[in-house]
């Protein structure tokens, strides 16, 4: 007897970073990719979860002021020269 | 890139050069990071240098068993659990609250009831964002908004996942968090960005 399973897809967005980051059964891979190639609306789902993470990567942290990078190099210099690094 | 070996071999003989790299590579992420346990700005800074002695300390006995990277971010966040709690700040990583399992990744009310014939189906359907207003600099602030609004191990993990592009492993090892874990708070992150996305950019109106 057939078990096909199927999965809804409201299911599907919560499997869905699983599935993206490639830790899926392989079972629950097929039947997520199964959905997928019958359901427009979660294809969809998935460019705009593609889009989301694409457009995250070209945030930058912000380039803050380096704190007191005299100092590190100070610091730096000091452990060159063997001398005990300030415990902080 | 310098690799890791080539890193730890400049600094070890002393180049100030590979040392300055370092430390303007990784100084914003880690304020960031330092910020997010202590939530002051004057403390994370100082947080952030006792790092970098730390590591000038730690680098004869290091033995590259983790990435640098890795390496230094441990050290920061140990450093900040420490300080935030002698300040009196309850520490996100210590504890398994803060994280609801059960949180869903799209609203419940844009699927169809248990009681449809189409349970657990899309009641409106996401369409894919516009590609040009994706680009545009007011939504890359709205991202950096979503990204501040969440709760603290998510927006960590996030910044190091997909603004900083770091492997789940070392996402793992700098945090001191399992695979599981990690990926159950980059979920959340990343359904709650696009969410924020899809409702600033879908020319839709919100209707069902």
């Amino acid at each position: 007897m057939s078990t096909e399973r199927t999965i809804t897809c409201q299911e599907l967005t919560e499997a869905l970073t699983d599935y993206l980051e490639g830790v899926m059964a392989p079972e629950d891979s097929a039947t997520l990719e199964a959905h997928l190639a019958v359901c427009e609306a979660c294809v969809n789902y998935l460019t705009q979860m593609r889009q989301t993470i694409a457009a995250t990567s070209r945030l930058r942290v912000e380039d803050v002021e380096a704190t007191a990078p005299d100092d590190l190099l100070a610091a730096f210099r000091a452990w060159k020269r063997g001398e005990p690094i300030p415990e902080p | 890139m310098r690799s890791d070996e080539e890193t730890l071999a400049a600094l070890r003989r002393g180049d100030e050069g590979v040392f300055v790299e370092l430390v303007r590579q990784h100084q914003a992420l880690m304020l960031r990071v330092a910020w997010r346990y202590v939530r002051n700005r004057t403390v994370a800074e100082e947080v952030v240098q006792e790092t970098w002695l730390a590591v000038l300390s730690g680098l004869g006995g290091f033995e590259g068993r983790a990435s640098v990277k890795t390496w230094i971010f441990r050290i920061l966040v140990n450093r900040a659990i420490t300080r935030a709690q002698r300040e009196g700040r309850a520490v996100p990583f210590s504890s398994l609250g803060g994280d609801r399992a059960d949180e869903p990744a799209v609203d419940p009310d844009r699927f169809r009831p248990a009681d449809d014939r189409y349970a657990g189906g899309w009641k409106r359907v996401p369409e894919p964002l516009p590609e040009e207003r994706l680009l545009a600099r007011e939504t890359l602030g709205l991202i950096e908004a979503a990204i501040a609004g969440l709760p603290e191990r998510q927006s960590l993990v996030i910044m190091m996942r997909d603004v900083e592009g770091w492997s789940s492993e070392q996402v793992c090892q700098a945090l001191s968090i399992s695979e599981a874990n990690q990926r159950v708070l980059l979920h959340r992150a990343r359904s709650k960005v696009r969410s924020c996305l899809e409702s600033y950019l879908d020319p839709a109106p919100a209707l069902t």
